[in-house]
């Protein structure tokens, strides 16, 4: 009998305080539901589960002592806790009504996707014809919550954290390190929630302003707090059925920049209000990701424009960019080259229709993702960056052998263990992303679902980096209700290894890490 | 006046030797045997102690000194010699540092630390040896009036064009003047060192191979003379520097800032990473610079310029040897023993540039006459270049320089005017007005009289 060196008991009992400030946010819901008198009763139970839990977890250990294990082991227990009690809702909301979240594999997917920020869907029918208003508000809201990070949050506000926070944040946090903005990590978890908050509460007053000057007929006040809670995580929730393409240009337009805000490090805004916005372009990943965004739209729109971009010859027009219309080019091309690339997952057209060429730029994209310290998924600009930069240095160092060159970002060397760190991340997660994909495509046969390979794919990195929508079957308009329960886990797993960034959930499946 | 000097090494002795003849030396060190041989050596009083402590510099008569020259081997006891003589007097207080930081710490703020001059060993060194590679040819060059104005010595080498040339017909240049011309001596003397002649060149004075010729002028002027020197070696513009110490690194750091794109080379890991760490624009190479295979596919034989700044004289020797062997263009060696300078020089070293002679230059600035702004010594010694401001007392001042030349002695050129920021070309007629700055060559012999004349 090998004794357990982790303190499970002090991670689950910070697991529990976060389940218990978690019934917070269920009364917004709670709320809305009371207003519209539709799933009260839901609202009600699942915060009444979600505060028992809670302190009957927190009842484990009175005084947690957090260790680095330890903080692996309650960063991945809070996501997993927090999915499921996601869940419920769905499940409650769903009971007797015709809704495909009734099944609890289904609600689980939805739940996950929600929390990691990813946007891929399983709601049969989208809309307030079969949904109320309070679970479709409680679904943008799971992404909002997750997007800046729970543990970020917990760190903000439970004093208990203030020592073991930066190791948590540090866990949770996308990219490589967390960077403190001021000497308290409670303060720079409160910073980075204000910048996040307050980018949130820009769009939504953007939105409903262009509402009431008469640009934006189908953006109401309902629509216009929805969307934000879901742009600014990048996460890709709409409560309508066709994504943005139910908006005007207006709207479109005003998304682009917010999605491209939310996949940029919130540390470099918090350093543009302090020093001016020069901080923004010193910053070497920064110009990097703008770059690309530049290179994704080109690319896009120069193909929509150029006639090539759309794939199937029999359109019904208002669907597609009219091939040489340049303003309608540009609004779509950019729109879907930035929502992939940050990772959010918004549709401002089914771009299902466009030909091999065009989604092609998509598939690629799928695999950037945000910067570090964004609310953006995939592998992250940083790490693109340094790899291609690694690379260059190999092929430097096999004409110069004894040259020592260090890998640089924005003037700063890299030390070498990040540089190692970062190569290893990479190669785990395109390692993982195969394997799902064999996975994925094996049950499909098994269970004789006719789904293309193609699509399981885009499915694969869609999930994994907390995308959404990929292509064909599980496309923007469509869901990813065609495959099996089993596949529906496996990319839930997808979808949490993916937010965490693999290492905290799979340093659990070591041996060393339960041993001494 | 009355110096004290903390610290008898070889740049405090030397320092201390030069200043004996006109000043009142206290010389301060901890070492009680070195003491005792100052005593004898020179003019001085040497007093063991440490110059760090209050007590000791009272000793020293700190309450009487003018000033006050740190020049032991430990940085920080330099710095805070200067500190405690400034709590109970006013000298002017001298460092000598060789770790750049602190250089750069001080320049921040002037004065800072109690410092009123700091003297960063490592740097100069640097700076000198990127001076002698950016102008080919050169032996030595200094700057004045700001960097206006670059005096540069020159070795007029076999099948220089240059060669039988008169001054006259050399002196191609609009703003450059020809200072001296010195001829090394034949036939040695008993033991001694030979003495090179320093001749005052008029226009008929006729350069031989083997001269070393001294030029003041403008930058662009100076540059040009050393193309007309040397026509085959271009400005470097590939260099190896040889070895990670803070010489090597200083002096990678300076052609950086040039545009250059330097390769150096480092033996230790952890120091050659730092270095690459440090030197965005340099190539750091990770290896042992007398590896010959290595520096065959480096290309070492391609280079304009190789510096050596290892950590001993020998292995500095023998860089500098296999490069030039290998086919590199011209070696500068980091020479720690100014005796051995010479003997480099003759075998085969382009340059060896002394760091504790490049810093007693530096230092004796300081304690020339009051208006001199800036020294640079010719021969160790032979002649100086001296630049001050003119003021009304000066005998060049109203007068064209063919007039003033009859109220000074010879031995004396003015080989450079700035007026403002623009660059005056002194003639036998120009007029020297009050506020200009004038860069003159003067002979050593008559070194006092002419500074009291101008």
């Amino acid at each position: 009998m090998v004794s357990v060196r982790v303190d499970w008991r002090a991670s689950c009992s910070l697991v529990g305080s976060v389940l218990k400030y978690l019934s917070l946010p269920l009364l917004f819901p709670l709320g809305v539901a009371v207003y519209f008198g539709e799933d009260v009763l839901t609202f009600a139970a699942v915060a009444a589960v979600t505060l028992t839990v809670g302190f009957g977890l927190e009842r484990l250990d009175t005084d947690p002592d957090i260790g680095a294990r330890e903080g692996f082991l309650m960063v991945a227990a809070t996501w997993l806790a927090v999915a499921l009690v996601g869940t419920l809702p769905y499940v409650l909301a769903g009971m007797g009504t015709a809704s495909t979240l009734a099944d609890p594999v289904n609600a689980l997917f939805e739940s996950m996707s929600g929390f990691t920020t990813t946007g891929a869907t399983v709601m049969g029918s989208i809309g307030l014809e079969q949904h109320s208003h309070a679970l479709l508000l409680w679904r943008q809201l799971t992404q909002w919550l997750g997007g800046m990070g729970i543990v970020v949050l917990a760190v903000a506000i439970l004093p208990e954290l203030s020592v073991g926070g930066a190791q948590l944040m540090d866990a949770e946090a996308p990219g490589p390190g967390i960077e403190k903005l001021t000497p308290r990590i409670a303060k720079t978890a409160r910073v980075l929630w204000l910048v996040y908050l307050g980018f949130t509460v820009l769009e939504f007053l953007l939105l409903y302003g262009a509402h009431l000057a008469g640009l934006a007929p189908n953006m109401g006040l309902y629509n216009a707090v929805l969307h934000p809670l879901t742009t600014m995580p990048t996460g890709g929730f709409s409560p309508e059925a066709r994504s943005i393409e139910a908006f005007s240009a207006t709207v479109q337009w005003i998304v682009i920049p917010f999605m491209v805000a939310a996949g940029t490090n919130f540390a470099l805004f918090w350093g543009a209000l302090t020093d001016g916005p020069s901080r923004l372009l010193e910053d070497a990943e920064f110009r990097y990701y703008a770059g690309l965004l530049g290179v994704g739209t080109a690319l896009a729109a120069g193909l929509l424009y150029g006639g090539v971009g759309i794939g199937l010859a029999e359109l019904p027009v208002e669907v597609a960019p009219i091939p040489g219309e340049l303003e309608d080019s540009l609004r779509h091309g950019a729109f879907q080259a930035v929502s992939i690339i940050t990772t959010t997952g918004y549709a401002s057209m089914d771009f299902n229709t466009w030909s091999g060429a065009s989604q092609s730029v998509l598939l690629v994209a799928l695999f950037l993702g945000g910067s570090a310290g964004s609310t953006g998924g995939a592998i992250k600009m940083v790490r693109t960056l340094v790899i291609l930069k690694a690379v260059k240095r190999e092929l430097f160092t096999t004409v110069h052998p004894e040259a020592v060159s260090p890998v640089r970002l924005g003037g700063r060397a890299l030390d070498e263990t990040a540089v190692r760190g970062i190569f290893s991340f990479t190669l785990l997660y395109l390692v993982i992303f195969l394997a799902g994909v064999a996975v994925l495509a094996v049950d499909a046969s098994r269970a004789a679902e006719t789904i293309p390979l193609f699509d399981i794919i885009s499915a694969t990195a869609a999930t994994l980096g907390n995308v959404g929508p990929g292509f064909g079957v599980v496309g923007p308009m469509n869901n990813y209700l065609p495959f099996t329960d089993f596949s529906k886990l496996v990319m839930v797993f997808l979808m949490w290894v993916g937010r965490l960034e693999i290492l905290p959930v799979f340093v659990l499946l070591t041996r060393a890490y339960w041993r001494s | 006046m009355r110096v004290i000097v903390v610290g008898a090494g070889q740049v405090g002795s030397s320092i201390a030797g030069s200043l004996a003849e006109e000043h009142e030396v206290v010389v301060v060190d901890i070492d009680e045997e070195r003491v005792d041989a100052l005593t004898y050596d020179l003019d001085v009083l040497a007093i063991q102690g440490d110059g760090a402590s209050l007590s000791t510099l009272r000793e020293a008569g700190i309450e009487e000194a003018d000033m006050v020259i740190a020049s032991t081997d430990a940085d920080e006891t330099n710095i805070v010699t200067c500190g405690t003589a400034k709590t109970v007097g006013d000298p002017f207080t001298i460092a000598r540092v060789k770790r750049t930081n602190y250089l750069e710490t001080w320049e921040q703020a002037e004065g800072a630390l109690g410092v009123d001059f700091m003297v960063g060993t490592n740097l100069l060194t640097a700076k000198a040896a990127t001076q002698v590679i950016g102008l080919p040819a050169a032996r030595d060059v200094d700057t004045f009036a700001g960097g206006r104005v670059q005096m540069a010595e020159f070795e007029v080498p076999e099948g220089s064009p240059l060669c039988g040339q008169t001054v006259q017909e050399a002196d191609r240049f609009d703003s450059l003047t020809f200072a001296a011309v010195i001829r090394p001596c034949e036939g040695e003397e008993d033991g001694e060192e030979p003495k090179d002649d320093v001749i005052i060149p008029t226009g008929a004075t006729v350069i031989e191979a083997g001269d070393e010729v001294v030029v003041i002028g403008s930058n662009g002027s100076v540059q040009a003379m050393a193309a007309e020197v040397a026509p085959h070696a271009g400005g470097a513009s590939d260099v190896l520097v040889v070895g990670g110490s803070d010489i090597g690194y200083q002096v990678a750091r300076l052609l950086e800032r040039r545009g250059l794109h330097p390769r150096l080379i480092e033996r230790d890991a952890e120091r050659a990473r730092e270095l690459a760490e440090q030197l965005p624009d340099t190539t750091v190479l990770e290896s042992d610079a007398t590896d010959r295979e290595f520096l065959e596919r480096e290309h070492i034989s391609e280079v304009d310029a190789v510096v050596a700044a290892l950590d001993s004289d020998e292995k500095n020797l023998l860089a500098s040897l296999l490069a030039k062997r290998l086919g590199a263009g011209r070696a500068v060696a980091i020479v720690d023993d100014g005796a051995y300078v010479r003997l480099f020089e003759e075998v085969g070293v382009d340059v060896g540039i002394n760091p504790r002679e490049v810093t007693a230059e530096e230092i004796t600035r300081f304690t020339r006459e009051r208006y001199a702004e800036n020294v640079a010594l010719i021969e160790s010694d032979r002649a100086e270049v001296i630049e001050f401001t003119v003021d009304e007392e000066s005998v060049l001042t109203g007068q064209t320089i063919a007039e003033a030349a009859a109220d000074l002695p010879d031995g004396v050129v003015v080989g450079a005017i700035v007026r403002g920021d623009a660059f005056v070309i002194p003639r036998g007629g120009t007029t020297v007005e009050v506020g200009d700055s004038v860069v003159v060559f003067v002979d050593t012999d008559v070194l006092e009289e002419a500074t009291a004349a101008l």
